[in-house]
This record gives structure tokens, C-alpha cells and sequence, in this order.
């Protein structure tokens, strides 16, 4: 099985040694062989795959240059809308619900030739850390496949391990993209808020949630973070902040980048395989002549917390719009409330109804002070911990993940503890900084570990630089 | 305990969610945990703090880059209707809410 690159695709495609369509329809065999077992994809998408791949193989028979992604297969995470491909957010609320438009980030990796293959599964409306509240199904890590692949983005995270896709698309609220991406030993990003539009993402908790990448190197990563990113009139709060190139920029040597280690991140809880792993990475950094300092972000152990008062909020009130009158799923009853009751009863699966109900609770009459207003201010403490390590130095690590993929069933009984793992990671989702997991090793050659990478709102190129750095060293074999 | 049986049925009230007897004390249990972990905060002084509502910096916001507002056509009101469940071109049909 050829492991492709984007430039692996670009090149094969312009020296004719196969066509986009022959590539498609090969990681559709490849698809076709493996999803039974993983259930990385909900949804297929050939006509549409094939109809891109066709345009792009008659560019190469006309001789006409090729756009920045041609022909490369890519999968994309279904709480992301695709024009007339059903999108069902992991729901059974959305199950038959098919978007009459795509989102920006679809539409301009389209546009740069990209050929989506389909769209993948993932926790109901991207809530959870394993991928086991999709009401599809759990997805099966590829590296470990009595493991759990990371959620919400599990699907997404495991096409892209399994060679099902060279990259993917997935969405990171409290660390979506980033754990995923740890567990299935690839690297996976999020860039700062508003660096890539939302327009067409169905919404999860609006103030954290970001678009971004998983590839099987740090190059397709930042090729494809380059494509999806800067502004976009139909989102808001996208910022109009340029778009550097950042493949040109992540090559620059590493040698005297001051790398913050947040004492906080390393204290009791961490298990002791991934804290191994860690300790070699941080080591590796230093053989490549970093600067090692050891920062203190006192609010640390806050955040999640402060993550699961703001994003519960958000949820409550953007699932609202689930009542069983415009898209969706809808239980007959003769009274409008009935119907409304019964609709989001039936159709929201455990997970999110607890959500919704914590949500509500922290913004009703009596607790919106105490909770949501309390949170909001710890938020802004948390913001503060990141701009005041920033003026310091010039990156952040971490571990990704305190725990190594995790069997299936083994958690899913207790929220809290699910909650309390995604402790590294909301931390810069509330504080809206890019951060980036990258393969730092596996444990017992098994479990995959990932190296977190935070820098300064919209300093994704020094990430992208350092975490290029240390996968070009053998970060992902230590 | 932070939070009642009651408390749990009157949220999902507000919140338009049919519950089971069997949901309301589950989640009743595993609310209550999550709130006493997040009690957490309250060891933090916060006087004089500025709510944090989004992070993007004020040259950044909708504020600074709103576009035009500008009538384009879109043509997508019958793909829309084609998704409601019981769609009465140009409306959506709901249950009878005004009794006569």
C-alpha cells in the first residue's frame, strides 16, 4: 500500500503514472476493505469524488498547470456541510439531513483540486473524547483496534492512520482534533480562532470551536491549513489577518527558540508510559539546540471547568434549533411542545442531552452568575496565563493527551472522568491559541503518544516550524 | 448536593428535552458531580475581572471586518423545504398551536 503525500499525488498525477480518478477509486478499495471494521466513514461520496478527479485529469491531458491539492483524496469530519452529501453530525436527529450548501473550508479545498471521498464519523455534534457517542457507532483505532481512536474527530483521525484518506478535515472544541490525532499516532491542528472560517460547521459551542487538519506529515498539515485559512465574508468573526505561506516558513531551523514547559502540565495524573515519552521529546528539543524554560500558568487547573460551564452553555443554545419544523428528525405529536419534547428526546443521544441539561442549568435564572459569569472571568485568567507566557517565550509544550488510547467501554460509564482527560488540551481552546499534536513515540511500540505545540494567536508558522523540526528528528520513533 | 431531581425536570423543561424517570436520576448523579468539581472555581478571587465572552482581540472583531449589507439573490429556499419534515411549499407545517 503506497503511503501518498500531497506532492506524492501532485507528482504521480503530472508525470501520468496514474490518474486522480484511478487514485480515487483505489482509496475507495482501500475503504472498502477496511471501514467494516474501523467505521472511520458515515457517508461515501464517489459521484462527487469522481466527477472532481475527472476535472483534474483533464488539466494533466491538457497540460495545464495543477492546482495545490489536486487529486488528493480527503475526508471530512460530518458535523462539516457538504452540498448534497447527508451530514449527520454523529446524530440521529440529522440522520437523513442533507445541507443545500457547503462550508467554506470544503468549498476552498475544492477549489484547490481536492477530491473528498467522504464524510467521516464522530461523537454526536463533536461532544466527547473517544468517538463512542456517535449514534453510528464507535470507530476503532487503526494503531490499536481493541482502542478507542480519540474523539470528536475520531473518524477523521483514523481514515488518515489507515491510509483511508492523505488528509482530513476534522473540528476542535476542547481538543477534538488534537487527541485524535494523538491516539492514532498522526499529526493534527487546530489553528487560532478565527484563522479558519466556520461558515457551514454545525455549530458545537460557537466561541471555541475551529476547522483544521489531520495529515500523516507536518508539511500536508500546513499545506492544507494554508488552503482552509483567512477570511471569509460569511464568517464574522474570520480574521483578516494575511496567510503566510507556511511551508515556506516551517522549514527555518529551530536552533534558539525559546520553548516554554508549563510546570502545570506535569504534575500527578499523567500516566507514566506517556510521561516517558514526553520527557524524550522535551530531550529531543533540546538536542536541537531549543531553549528550554520552565513557565508556570497558574490557571491550569481550571480549565476544565471553566471548558465545560462555556461549552455546555453554547451547546444548550445553539442545539436549540433542533425542534423537528426545518431539517431533521421529527416525532409526531398533536401539540407543538409535545412535539418539540419528543423530537429532541428521541433524537439527541445521552451525551448531549446531558450537556444540554448542564447547560441550561449554568445559564438559568438563579445559577447564570455563579456559573456561566464565574466562567466567563476564569476564561479570561486562562487567556492571560498564555499572553503572559508568550511575552516569555516563543512556544508552548505539552503533552497532548495525560493518557494513552484508552479500550473501548473502559470509560464510558463515568462523564467526569472522560472530561478530566482533555485536560491539556482546553486549555488553549479557551484561550483561542493554535496548538498542534505531533507523534512523539509510542509506548510498548503500541499506544501512540502526541506532543502538544501552542504558540501566540496566529503564530501557527512558529508551531508548524518546531513541530516540522521535531518530526524531521524522529519524534514520532522515540 | 447540588442539584435536585426537581432542578434536573425543570431544566429539561426549559429546555423542550423529554426525559425518562431512568434519564432524570442519571443525569441527576452525574451533574451533580460535574457541579461539585466545578465549585473548583470558586477558590479563585475574580473581583474586578472582565468576562471573557470570545478571545478575539478588538481590531479583529466582526466590528472591524463587517461586510456591506448587501440584498444578493439565493435561491435556495426549495432545497431547504425539501429537508422539513413536513413542508407545505412555502411554509413548514407545525402542530395546530391557537385553539379556536
Amino acid at each position: 500500500m503506497t503511503n501518498w503525500t500531497i506532492e506524492g499525488v501532485k507528482e504521480a498525477l503530472a508525470a501520468k503514472k496514474l490518474s486522480a480518478r484511478e487514485l480515487a477509486s483505489d482509496f475507495y478499495r482501500r475503504i472498502g476493505e477496511r471501514n467494516t471494521e474501523l467505521n472511520a466513514y458515515l457517508t461515501l461520496s464517489e459521484e462527487r469524488a469522481y466527477a472532481q478527479a475527472d476535472q483534474i485529469d483533464s488539466l494533466v491531458a491538457q497540460g495545464k498547470p495543477l492546482p495545490s491539492l489536486a487529486g488528493v483524496p480527503i475526508a471530512v469530519k460530518d458535523v462539516i456541510s457538504t452540498r448534497g452529501i447527508r451530514t449527520t453530525c454523529g446524530s440521529k436527529i440529522l440522520e437523513n439531513y442533507v445541507p443545500p450548501y457547503d462550508a467554506t473550508a470544503v468549498e476552498r479545498l475544492e477549489a484547490e483540486g481536492a477530491v473528498i471521498l467522504g464524510k467521516t464519523n464522530c461523537d454526536e455534534f463533536a461532544m466527547g473524547s473517544s468517538n463512542e457517542n456517535s449514534a453510528y457507532g464507535a470507530v476503532r483505532n487503526p494503531e490499536a483496534t481493541d482502542r478507542v481512536p480519540g474523539g470528536s474527530s475520531g473518524g477523521s483521525a483514523a481514515a488518515v492512520a489507515a491510509g483511508l484518506a492523505v488528509a482530513s478535515l476534522g473540528t476542535d472544541t476542547g481538543g477534538s482534533i488534537r487527541q485524535p490525532g494523538s491516539f492514532c499516532g498522526i499529526p493534527a491542528m487546530m489553528g487560532s480562532y478565527g484563522r479558519v472560517s466556520r461558515y457551514g460547521l454545525i455549530a458545537f459551542a460557537s466561541s471555541l470551536d475551529r476547522i483544521g487538519p489531520f495529515a500523516t506529515n507536518t508539511r500536508d498539515v500546513a499545506a492544507i491549513l494554508g488552503v482552509i485559512a483567512g477570511r471569509d465574508p460569511n464568517d464574522s468573526t474570520s480574521t483578516t489577518a494575511p496567510v503566510p505561506d507556511y511551508r515556506a516558513l516551517m522549514a527555518k531551523p529551530v536552533k534558539g527558540l525559546r520553548i516554554g514547559i508549563p510546570k502545570e502540565y506535569f504534575a500527578e495524573g499523567m500516566d507514566e508510559g506517556v510521561r516517558k515519552k514526553i520527557e524524550a521529546g522535551i530531550e529531543l528539543l533540546k538536542k536541537l539546540g531549543c531553549e528550554l524554560r520552565e513557565i508556570r500558568m497558574a490557571h491550569t487547573d481550571y480549565a476544565i471547568a471553566t471548558y465545560y460551564i462555556i461549552a455546555t452553555a453554547e451547546a444548550s443554545s445553539n442545539l436549540a434549533r433542533y425542534d423537528g419544523v426545518r431539517y431533521g428528525l421529527r416525532v409526531e405529536d398533536d401539540s407543538l411542545l409535545a412535539m418539540y419534547r419528543k423530537t429532541r428526546g428521541a433524537g439527541f443521544g445521552a451525551e448531549v442531552k446531558r450537556r444540554i441539561v448542564l447547560g441550561t442549568y449554568v445559564l438559568s435564572a438563579g445559577y447564570y452568575d455563579a456559573y456561566y459569569l464565574k466562567g466567563q472571568k476564569v476564561r479570561a485568567l486562562i487567556a492571560q496565563d498564555f499572553r503572559d507566557a508568550f511575552t516569555k517565550v516563543d512556544v508552548i509544550v505539552t503533552p497532548t493527551s495525560p493518557i494513552p488510547p484508552f479500550k473501548l467501554g473502559e470509560k464510558t460509564n463515568d462523564p467526569l472522568q472522560m472530561y478530566l482527560a482533555d485536560i491539556y488540551t482546553v486549555t488553549g481552546s479557551l484561550a483561542g491559541v493554535p496548538g498542534i499534536s505531533v507523534p512523539c513515540g509510542k509506548i510498548c511500540g503500541k499506544l501512540p503518544v502526541g506532543l502538544q505545540i501552542f504558540g501566540p494567536a496566529f503564530g501557527e508558522a512558529k508551531v508548524l516550524q518546531l513541530a516540522h523540526a521535531f518530526e524531521q528528528a524522529g519524534g514520532a520513533s522515540l | 448536593m447540588k442539584i435536585s431531581r426537581e432542578d434536573v425536570a425543570r431544566v429539561a423543561e426549559l429546555a423542550y428535552l423529554d426525559l425518562s424517570e431512568a434519564e432524570l436520576e442519571t443525569y441527576r448523579t452525574q451533574i451533580d458531580e460535574i457541579l461539585e468539581y466545578i465549585g473548583k472555581l470558586n477558590e479563585l478571587d475574580t473581583t474586578g475581572v472582565e468576562p471573557m465572552a470570545q478571545v478575539l482581540a478588538d481590531d479583529q472583531t466582526a466590528d472591524a471586518t463587517l461586510r456591506e449589507d448587501v440584498v444578493v439573490p439565493c435561491h435556495v429556499a426549495g432545497e431547504i423545504l425539501k429537508q422539513a419534515p413536513d413542508p407545505e411549499a412555502p411554509y413548514f407545517r407545525v402542530p395546530k398551536v391557537i385553539e379556536r
